[in-house]
């Protein structure tokens, strides 16, 4: 059934790190991949420590397969507590990294969760820019 | 761990039976059926004692079976050796749920100057015979429709599709891996021409099928050789297999079938109680063993990666878990979205499957789903 998969991987499908939603996010990023259906959604709420912002919770709901839950998952980890010029920074390839590896036909298709959190970022960003 | 094993329509435990009638084919009695000598002879009675058996059970002379390697090759083997046989006819019919074995040879055809129609099925999977009447032309050489669908067990009515080939002068083939001991094949009730068979869907070893060809038909071999299976299909014949092949049609019973098609019911009643699941594919005239539905909001793979977890192993019909990453074409056919084909999941039974387990997944199921809907973003 499942791909060859990694322990980490499957650790963080079995038992997914942050799932659910914010009430009042500052911040969401939807991000759907028409080509094999999975959708990602990523709630943030952004904080404040010595003038700069970061990411002081964030959770997801992912429609998808074992390696979209699971690098939603891994995602959220990396980003909670980074500021958000960091959090921006991390790639596909770090989530893929941090989870021991993707099977190759899972690094693009079911990898987006890095892209789901930059559009909550930018979410935030942009509200804060309508508030000024 | 326990495993729960419900993928049953990939491919089946060989029976002990079967294997206990294979062995002495690898290293007692091993010649070449080919061979003059006694060594031979034994081989060659076994190859003809079970063209004997697998000839009887769909209502076929002996000498119109010719054994293959399986339902790949026996499905190529009719398509492309009509096609290179009848270059004057060169119009394919078949339908757009085959197994990718009949659509991409098919779809090689094509390349080679065939014409195909792919008929649509409705909801359910049925073929209307109506639509097969219509498509032939006096072009057409054949028309080849798959018996039990494999991924949502809809059975057509051969009966009905065969009269009117017959009436046509076409050619009729079934594709009968999935059906086969199951729903019964009889080449004259369902007018077919020819016929699909392979074993290791019901408990025979990989690697074995058989081609029924009526007689009269000619065909161009795929492979030349020595003169093996009437000149049809050379190669040194896979003795242990043909023999496991056959025993494994002799240990088939009706009672299994009953069995099964009663767990079946259990299963799909006990799935459809979990909200928001549909069936895919009829609710009568349905393979005995197949089960298959979507689970609104969620996807399959997930699904089967937590059942896995638990020791089930089933498949689904997910673009995730298919090579063109493309929803099953099946699902399609029958009018799923995208998104509803990647929330199927396939359970497929068997003769071995047994009440507690399928209490088991009940049990298990609706957690898991549960789960992955509070994930899920789609509502
Ligand atoms: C309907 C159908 N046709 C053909 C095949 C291919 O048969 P084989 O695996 O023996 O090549 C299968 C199973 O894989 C099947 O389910």
């Amino acid at each position: 059934m499942t791909l060859k998969y990694s322990r980490k991987v499957m650790e963080n499908f079995l038992h997914p790190k942050n799932m659910g939603e914010i009430k009042n996010p500052d911040g969401i990023g939807k991000i759907g991949n028409p080509v094999c259906g999975d959708v990602m959604w990523i709630y943030i709420k952004v904080g404040k420590k010595k003038e700069k912002e970061f990411i002081k919770n964030i959770k997801f709901k992912t429609f998808g397969c074992t390696a979209a839950i699971a690098t939603s998952s891994m995602v959220t980890q990396l980003a909670k507590g980074k500021n958000l010029d960091d959090a921006k920074k991390i790639t596909r390839e770090n989530v893929a990294k941090s989870l021991k590896g993707l099977p190759p036909i899972k690094m693009h298709c079911s990898n987006l969760a890095s892209d789901a959190l930059k559009k909550a970022i930018e979410d935030y960003k942009s509200k804060q820019t309508q508030k000024t | 761990m326990r495993h729960i094993y419900l993928d049953n329509a990939a491919s089946t435990k060989v029976d002990e039976n079967v294997l206990k009638s294979m062995l002495p084919y690898f290293t007692e009695k091993y010649g070449n059926a080919s061979s003059q000598h006694f060594a031979g002879q034994e081989a060659k009675n076994a190859l003809e004692k079970s063209r004997r058996i697998i000839a009887k059970s769909i209502k076929a002379h002996t000498h119109e079976i010719i054994f293959t390697s399986g339902g790949t090759e026996s499905n190529n083997l009719v398509l492309k050796g009509l096609f290179f046989n009848n270059p004057e006819r060169n119009h394919i019919i078949t339908t757009k749920i085959e197994h990718d074995c009949v659509l991409n040879t098919c779809r090689w055809l094509e390349t080679q100057g065939a014409k195909v129609t792919y008929l649509n099925v409705d909801k359910e999977g049925f073929v209307n015979p109506k639509d097969v009447e219509k498509a032939i032309t006096d072009k057409t050489l054949i028309v080849s429709i798959i018996h039990a669908n494999n991924e949502i067990g809809t059975i057509q009515n051969l009966e009905e599709i065969g009269k009117i080939c017959k009436q046509k002068n076409v050619l009729f083939h079934t594709d009968a891996c999935q059906s086969f001991t199951k729903v019964p094949i009889n080449i004259k009730k369902q007018h077919l021409d020819l016929v699909t068979l392979n074993s290791h869907k019901i408990h025979g070893p990989k690697g074995v099928g058989a081609l029924y060809i009526k007689d009269g038909i000619k065909i161009t071999p795929l492979t030349h050789g020595g003169g093996h299976e009437r000149n049809l299909r050379n190669g040194t014949e896979n003795i242990p297999g043909v023999v496991g092949f056959a025993k494994s049609v002799e240990v088939a019973n009706s009672k299994d079938v009953e069995k099964i098609t009663e767990l079946r019911d259990k299963l799909i009643k006990g799935l459809l109680k979990i909200p928001n699941v549909q069936l895919n594919g009829p609710e009568k005239r349905r393979l005995c063993n197949n089960v298959n539905v979507s689970f609104n909001n969620i996807e399959g793979e997930s699904i089967g990666g937590y059942l896995e977890n638990s020791g089930i192993y089933v498949s689904t019909g997910s673009a995730c878990m298919s090579h063109s990453l493309e929803p099953s074409h099946v699902l399609k056919a029958i009018g799923l979205s995208p998104v509803q084909s990647n929330s199927s999941l396939r359970l497929s039974l068997s003769k071995y499957t047994t009440e507690e387990e399928i209490n088991y997944v009940l049990q298990i199921l609706p957690k898991i789903v549960e789960k992955l809907r509070r994930i899920s973003p789609l509502k």
